[in-house]
């Protein structure tokens, strides 16, 4: 990284993060828009136990799946700001 | 001892529970007061922040509307909870590296308007006052149904005990009162419902006997029998729902979104020690409200399910206890047009008429007597559904109070005014709010059911897109923000002034803009938010120098 600026490394930094939240929230969209509510319909084709398949993804799963994207993101953005030594230590106070 | 008894003995120890943590953690300096000076543990804030948001309508009213919704009621599901991956995604870590108080503070600081600034206090005032009234309401039901007092009384003492811990304590008292609120809440949210889950399917989880055969050894899966139920009583199967897939779209969207622009939940993610605990709070906060939002939509099936599968075709003579119970305040009623004695309960699509009705928000409450459950399991629920009052209540009245103290006062009418005075104020404010609260309480305004849609739209057309904005484009302005925030506003409010009081007679389908209903219009008002406010912003010069440093700053941990 030594070879960028600090202005291009913060360009950079920003970019991963644009980059991470577009497919995190492609996801989020899909799992709860998209399962849950546009294609919910063909998807209560499928079974799940004693669930239809759209019908749980609009109840329990889009619901399970974010919680699971909240965490992922914070994993990814944690090991981004130790690459890019961008970790706040003094600056909140 | 008697359910009465229990309930006395339940409510009385949360209650010395939160005052003697609201003693223990008192506010000493504005920082503590507005934002517990930054010191709350990620997880601790994750608790925190989930009672601050489930309130009386999520404890006691949403698996009841789900419970008669079906999927329709997917959209409190999907909405109140996908709300936090926006929150956690685009708004709260950039805000925590912003650290002031209040969420006006970065509209104003990031556009350098004083204008920015009041709009998006006026937001924050309404959407908060709207809320606490029903708070306050929901507090006073309790009281009235399970300790016999009168609802003013009940009002009274709720608002005797946020007054004390909020003004007292401001957001830090506040913080660890939610904490041990949200532990009461969830606990006796949980134990009635894996109680019934076991009764009807023999699954100690909730969520799995949601999707499993039913325990009467017919091998039927639950969902199953109650879609046969309801079709064959002419009601519309549960796994299926009456609003269009659009309209259904659109509210989704506008409670996801507005959830994502509420002050007193963004507010509270300036309370953690750094960004870093910002986005891994906003996952705990998620955790702890998706274990009561998972088995809602199960507690609502077991007792949709008990209900069709013992009501109907009983003679009244018959029926259980808790109907006439309830019957006796009136929110269950029956009434024998055929003079057979026996309840008949049917749905539109069923050709006779229908004889009986049960309010909604009586199903959690009501859940424990219908399952048979022990007498301080009913306790221990009027317990939880007060403390999901009271923990959304003082939030909110934080807001009201630091958007008075330290927006309009210290950083817009009196910019003079010292710490002290300050935080005089912020107290002051804090208890003017809990008094005007209480007294929407006593007396509510017949609105406040119709004015939940107005605070989500309100958020999701105004708030949030300023935000994001504020975060995410370097070009956007002053000019554009504002224009933006009014135009949002504006056609939301209009379209739902119009359709909920100036010609509610129209409110249906047949007449609402391309069928979506005033719940989800907030929608459509952040998608023209965002594109007047990208117009205007082009045609007018950009942004100052400091805002754009402030951008810089905000992006980066």
């Amino acid at each position: 990284m030594s070879d960028l600026s600090e202005a291009g490394r913060h360009a950079a930094y920003w970019r991963r993060n644009l980059q991470y939240l577009a497919i995190l929230l492609t996801i989020w969209f899909v799992v709860s828009f998209g399962f849950g509510i546009l294609l919910r319909e063909p998807l209560d084709a499928i079974r799940l136990g004693g669930f239809k398949l759209g019908f749980w993804f609009a109840q329990q799963g889009s619901i399970l799946v974010f919680v699971v994207l909240i965490f992922v993101y914070v994993a990814l953005m944690n090991r981004l700001d130790r690459e890019y030594g961008v970790e706040d230590e003094a600056s909140s106070e | 001892m008697s359910i009465q008894g229990w309930t006395f003995l339940l409510v009385g120890i949360s209650f010395a529970l939160y005052i003697g943590v609201a003693i223990w953690t008192r506010a000493r300096s504005t920082a503590d007061f507005f934002v517990a000076s930054g010191h709350v543990p990620p997880v601790l804030n994750g608790m925190a922040t989930a009672a601050d948001w489930m309130s009386a309508a999520s404890f006691i009213s949403m698996a009841g509307l789900i419970s008669f919704m079906g999927y329709d009621g997917s959209v409190y599901l999907m909405g109140w909870t996908g709300g936090y991956v926006l929150l956690a995604l685009l708004v709260a870590p950039y805000l925590r590296k912003f650290g002031q108080f209040t969420v006006p503070d970065f509209i104003g600081d990031r556009y350098a308007s004083r204008v920015a600034r009041i709009v998006a206090v006026g937001c924050a005032i309404f959407i908060s006052f709207t809320y606490v009234a029903g708070q306050m309401r929901g507090v006073g039901i309790v009281f009235s149904r399970f300790l016999d007092v009168e609802i003013e009384t009940g009002v009274i003492v709720g608002m005797a005990i946020v007054f004390f811990y909020a003004v007292l304590g401001g957001m830090k008292g506040i913080t660890y009162t939610q904490v041990a609120q949200y532990c009461v809440l969830i606990f006796s949210y949980l134990v009635p419902a894996i109680f019934i889950s076991m009764l009807m399917t023999g699954n100690v989880i909730p969520q799995v006997g949601f999707g499993a055969t039913l325990a009467d050894g017919s091998g039927v899966a639950l969902l199953d029998r109650l879609d046969q139920l309801s079709v064959d009583l002419g009601f519309v199967a549960f796994t299926q729902g009456r609003k269009s897939t659009l309209d259904v779209f659109f509210i989704t969207a506008a409670l996801m979104v507005g959830t994502a622009g509420l002050p007193h939940v963004i507010v509270r993610f300036y309370t953690v020690p750094k960004v870093a605990a910002a986005r891994s709070s906003a996952g705990w906060a998620l955790v702890f409200i998706a274990i009561l939002y998972t088995t809602a939509p199960a507690v609502a099936a077991f007792a949709r399910t008990n209900l069709l599968q013992t009501i109907p075709g009983r003679s009244y003579a018959d029926l259980p206890a808790w109907v006439h119970n309830w019957q006796k305040i009136g929110l269950v009623k029956f009434e024998d047009h055929d003079g057979d004695g026996r309840v008949r309960y049917v749905g539109p699509a069923h050709g006779a008429k229908n004889e009986f009705e049960i309010d909604r928000d009586i199903m959690v409450l009501a859940n424990p007597e219908i399952a048979n459950l022990p007498a301080w399991v009913v306790g221990l629920v009027a317990a939880g559904a007060l403390a999901a009052a009271l923990s959304t209540a003082a939030g909110l009245l934080l807001v009201i109070s630091s958007s008075v103290a330290h927006d309009l006062l210290k950083k817009t009418f009196a910019p003079g005014i010292s710490e002290g005075a300050e935080l005089r104020a912020a107290r002051i404010a804090a208890g003017f709010a809990v008094v005007v609260a209480g007294y929407f309480g006593i007396r509510p305004p017949g609105f406040v059911a119709q004015v939940v849609a107005f605070a989500f739209g309100l958020a999701a057309s105004s708030i949030f897109p300023a935000v994001t904005l504020g975060i995410f484009s370097r070009k956007m302005n002053a000019a554009g923000a504002v224009a933006g925030m009014v135009a949002g506003l504006g056609f939301t409010a209009t379209y739902i002034i119009y359709f909920k009081f100036v010609a509610p007679e129209l409110n249906n389908a047949d007449h609402w803009f391309l069928g979506i209903s005033p719940e989800g219009i907030g929608t459509l008002g952040m998608v023209l938010n965002f594109a007047v406010a990208y117009g205007v912003a082009l045609a007018t010069p950009p942004p100052p120098a400091r805002s754009l440093e402030l951008v810089e700053r905000v992006r980066l941990p």
